[in-house]
């Protein structure tokens, strides 16, 4: 991936990649039985509390196709502001290509098709005249594997507040640089060397630092699909804090195997399984006592 | 097997781990069961030897109630359990710490016959005591049915037989007192028995602590300090 890529994934950039994600798209789908989702197509409604009174993002109804293939049914949810919602599910359930729609990360793979209506302050993210460099700016993405450039620590964070020309001079770019490694967690341990490259550090701080990238232009959503999968108990612990501390200002949307981490950062859970919105209610619910059979079967680690 | 599913965990260990702590349970509940039964029998006939028996076993119930308590822990430290499996270990822990008060009682009513014999009481029934002893026994023996079959309305039923209980002892202090009042010689003597009725009453409650435990595993809905009609409400819902 060229370092414009890498970047039009993390923080919305002009360029439109057209490869490079989406080969991880189609593993996720990986093991699903393509025949059995398209049997059973009947409507089912989500169970729980999928809506909210005011919603930051809204989705309603949406379909996604990979060519022919439905791979998300009629997805109604709404995430609110200030929230951290947590999508869980069995790999191939839909939860990162439904994460991937809501900065719309999904119009970088051609045979990917998005029915439905998604809102960001009741505003269309699917209109044909929106510009999607700005969107992705409001809605930013942290990955599974720390994606930093092969630049500076300073100027992996400065990025994109230059290309998006939210700074005029130097001092006012130190000082974005500086509040976002701070948010991050991660000023301390590189402030002596934010002139040395971003890739020489640990997976943890390197995955610091894209979050403090990600914040450094003020987006409104922070989408994080599995940030913590490739690092190790303590440098999770550290990301999970931030979650915390991130909510008050941003809203949230992760994505995780982990489903102990789901019921440490987030309040809201949402249940995906092959495809359909199974359940959505406060996390503590669906860690105590959830109303559907499959988020229990799930969670309890009852599939065979 | 049963609705909860137990035995249908990807993790074979995870199922055994289960159903061990739910076997230890119901073991325990059987042994607490049998003093009971002999912290009664001891009362009516005061026959000390039995009391000594009911004494002496307390010891075993006690290690049981830690033996359990460190399965849960320990099930809690792997198996991170959530949902029902969250609730079984949650309702193990508590429902354990119900019976070992149970035995404490009984050891309490042997104490009162030992107490009683040493007074040169004559053995003879006391009907109040077996009266609220029988109902008590059922309770337990009710509750823990329940917890094998994960019956909630047998839970319900306990239930209800512990406001009969509580009638019953009601009735019984006004019997005992008004034998003191009577016969203020006796006091010394009908307290033992007083005391050993109130344990038993106690006894009833603690079974019925463990219905609520079951309906919580079961239905996931905490029914503690509610009212029957309240309980049935929640558990029918």
């Amino acid at each position: 991936m060229s370092m414009n890529e890498q970047y039009a994934s993390a923080v919305g950039g002009a360029n439109e990649l057209k490869e490079g994600r989406s080969m991880e798209a189609y593993t996720d789908l990986a093991g699903t039985d393509h025949a059995e989702v398209s049997k059973d197509r009947t409507r089912e409604k989500t169970v729980g509390k999928p809506l909210l009174e005011s919603a930051k993002m809204s989705t309603r109804n949406v379909k996604v196709f990979y060519d022919d293939k439905q791979v998300l049914f009629d997805v109604n949810l709404d995430i609110g502001a200030n929230e951290v919602i947590a999508m869980i599910g069995p790999s191939g359930c839909g939860k990162s290509t439904f994460l991937r729609c809501l900065n719309r990360m999904n119009d970088t793979i051609d045979s990917c098709r998005v029915e439905g209506d998604l809102t960001l302050d009741g505003q269309n993210i699917y209109d044909p005249k929106l510009d999607v460099v700005p969107l992705r700016a409001r809605v930013g993405m942290v990955f599974q594997k720390p994606n930093p450039f092969p630049k500076s620590i300073y100027d992996n964070v400065a990025y994109g507040p230059r290309i998006h020309g939210l700074v005029d001079h130097r001092a006012e770019l130190d000082e974005v640089v500086e509040t976002s490694l701070k948010r991050a967690g991660l000023w301390e341990e590189v402030k002596d060397r934010l002139h040395q490259p971003g890739t020489g550090l640990s997976g943890g701080q390197q995955q610091r630092l894209c979050i403090a990238r990600t914040i450094a232009v003020s987006p409104e959503v922070i989408l994080m699909d599995e940030p913590c999968s490739a690092l190790d108990p303590i440098a999770t612990a550290r990301i999970e804090e931030l979650i915390a501390e991130l909510s008050e200002n941003f809203t949230i949307a992760i994505v995780t195997h982990s489903m102990q981490q789901a019921a440490r950062v987030s309040s809201r859970t949402a249940y995906f399984h092959l495809g359909k919105l199974i359940e959505v209610n406060d996390t503590e619910v669906v860690f105590t006592n959830p109303q559907h059979k499959l988020t229990e079967a799930y969670i309890t680690g009852r599939f065979g | 097997m049963d609705k909860l599913s137990l035995d249908k965990h990807i993790s074979r260990q995870f199922n055994s781990d289960l159903e061990g702590l739910k076997t230890d349970l119901l073991e325990m509940g059987g042994l607490v069961e049998n003093q009971i039964a002999d912290a009664i029998r001891c009362f009516e006939e005061l026959d000390t030897d039995i009391a000594q028996r009911v004494i002496d076993n307390e010891d075993t119930i006690d290690e049981l109630e830690v033996t359990i308590d460190e399965q849960c822990t320990l099930v809690l430290a792997k198996r991170h359990p959530a949902a029902s499996d969250l609730r079984m270990v949650l309702a193990v822990a508590k429902a354990v710490r119900d019976l070992e008060r149970m035995a404490d009682e009984a050891q309490k009513v042997a104490l009162m016959a030992i107490a009683l014999a040493e007074d040169g009481a004559p053995a003879r029934n006391y009907p109040e005591l077996q009266n609220i002893g029988n109902g008590v026994l059922a309770m337990l023996r009710h509750a823990l049915d329940a917890f094998a079959r994960y019956d909630v309305e047998m839970a319900l039923s306990v239930v209800k037989d512990d406001q009969a209980v509580d009638l019953e002892y009601k009735a019984a202090l006004r019997e005992l007192i008004s034998q003191m009042t009577k016969n203020p010689s006796s006091i010394s003597k009908v307290m033992n028995v007083l005391w050993a009725v109130r344990s038993l009453e106690r006894i009833g409650d603690h079974a019925r602590n463990l219905a609520e435990h079951l309906i919580y595993l079961v239905k996931g809905k905490d029914v503690r300090h509610v009212s029957l009609s309240e309980m049935e409400k929640q558990v029918h819902q």
